[in-house]
């Protein structure tokens, strides 16, 4: 199997779009599956109820194949990036959910108390105590997220979006292997970058923890 | 919607939609054989080295970074380029798929090794037991419960890529996913996604009773 440089070099334009539009989707993904996890993590924290219950949906639609989610949303949002983006949410929600839950569940129960006793009211004590504490479990969680929905981006090429995705498709039905490994390698790459920015963000947001390496 | 779902049932119903080489029944073995095959062979090489690397420590960064290249690495990718690669046959399919399920199980492994404490392994090799008595009568019994997640997690994930194998032109329930999409049959595809749902939960549950029953005088 040779790469044929040549048509590398002629569609570095076409790449670079691809790339963008690749990334466009799983970050959008990541984001709103943080913005949608966060609320229900704090719900399943605190109400012991209905924290198996929500793990335990989000477990169920992380076992249904990521194909069939984006083709379950067809009659919703139709060929379009919004089913994209949909779907992968779906699949972060799992990990982010998971995570976002074992990180409360981390902050010692002292810590709190403590809040409690100095007067620090319940939203206070969520957003300046509880939530910077579990930031390492949710950012760990965050990372896993974000490198699994960029690599499930390219399932959305059956649907007609996919971003690298589309490369596979078209090397699949020219019989020409290029695309496909231009498209492997730039997905591993962006995974890769990706995480290392996260791991960028996750050292600033938490300057205490910096003391004890 | 509700028409749809209606359809949904009676395909899923229909007796007609059981029998024969493209009915539910043999779709659902062949997806099953793909899915434990591939997990087979995933854990025949990712039991041994999550084993060593947690025994002897050494390789732990590998460990750690084979867990983010599992998951970056795009399947469909994967599958249309050993395809290209090697022609017609399931062995792109199975490629993929233990591409997939290795690095889940080596990183629980390695994770169910570490977590032993070392003060346990310590008395062990004080009683005078050899490196590889601590591995197989201390360290791997003690480690057992989150090996056996890893293998859960596995097996739930190539069950829901095995979808795939349609895409290559083989079988399992992923047919009915892609023929669907082929012919615009919603209902087919609907049905397919479902079935593969449900195949992966009762693994699920099977495994997970499985493993309470096996740990069932464990406390924690």
């Amino acid at each position: 199997m040779t790469i044929d440089w040549s048509w590398i070099g002629d569609h570095t334009d076409d790449l670079a779009t691809l790339t963008v539009s690749h990334l466009q989707a799983a970050l959008s993904a990541v984001l709103f599956g943080v913005l949608i996890s966060l609320p229900l993590a704090v719900v399943a924290h605190r109400i012991r109820p209905l924290r198996g219950f929500l793990l335990g949906i989000s477990n169920v639609l992380f076992t249904i194949p990521s194909i069939a989610i984006f083709v379950l949303l067809l009659p919703v949002s139709g060929l379009t990036r919004t089913t994209t983006v949909i779907g992968l949410t779906v699949y972060t929600l799992v990990v982010l959910l998971r995570n976002t839950v074992e990180g409360l569940d981390s902050v010692p129960v002292k810590t709190k108390e403590a809040a409690k006793a100095m007067g620090t009211r319940p939203l206070r004590t969520l957003l300046t105590v509880e939530l910077p504490l579990a930031l390492p479990v949710i950012m760990a969680g965050v990372r896993i997220a974000t490198v699994m929905s960029i690599s499930l981006v390219s399932v959305a090429t059956y649907i007609g979006d996919g971003g690298l995705g589309q490369l596979f498709t078209d090397g699949f039905q020219r019989n020409f292997p290029t695309p496909v490994i231009a498209g492997v390698v730039l997905t591993i790459l962006l995974a890769v970058v990706a995480d290392a920015a996260l791991v960028a963000v996750q050292y600033v947001l938490t300057p205490w923890r910096r003391r004890r390496a | 919607m509700y028409e749809l779902f209606k359809n949904l049932g009676g395909w899923l119903t229909s007796g007609a939609q059981w029998s024969g080489s493209d009915g539910i029944a043999h779709r659902l073995a062949e997806h099953l054989q793909y899915s434990l095959l591939a997990t087979l062979i995933a854990a025949a090489i990712g039991l041994p080295l999550g084993l060593l690397i947690g025994h002897t420590g050494k390789g732990a960064f590998l460990a750690i970074n084979l867990a983010s290249f599992g998951r970056a690495l795009p399947t469909v990718g994967l599958v249309v380029l050993v395809f290209l690669a090697g022609g017609l046959s399931m062995l792109p399919v199975y490629v993929a798929l233990v591409a997939l399920a290795v690095p889940a199980i080596v990183t629980n492994t390695y994770a169910g090794m570490t977590a032993v404490d070392p003060d346990v392994k310590d008395a062990a090799r004080g009683q005078g037991m050899r490196g590889h008595q601590v591995l197989f009568q201390v360290e791997l019994p003690l480690a057992l419960p989150l090996i056996m997640t890893g293998l859960r997690l596995a097996l739930i994930q190539v069950v829901a890529t095995a979808t795939i194998a349609a895409y290559v032109s083989f079988g399992g329930l992923g047919r009915y996913v892609f023929d669907g999409l082929a012919q615009r049959d919603l209902v087919q595809v609907l049905g397919g996604a479902v079935l593969v749902a449900v195949v992966a939960v009762v693994l699920d549950l099977l495994l997970s009773t499985l493993q309470r029953f096996l740990f069932r005088h464990r406390t924690a």
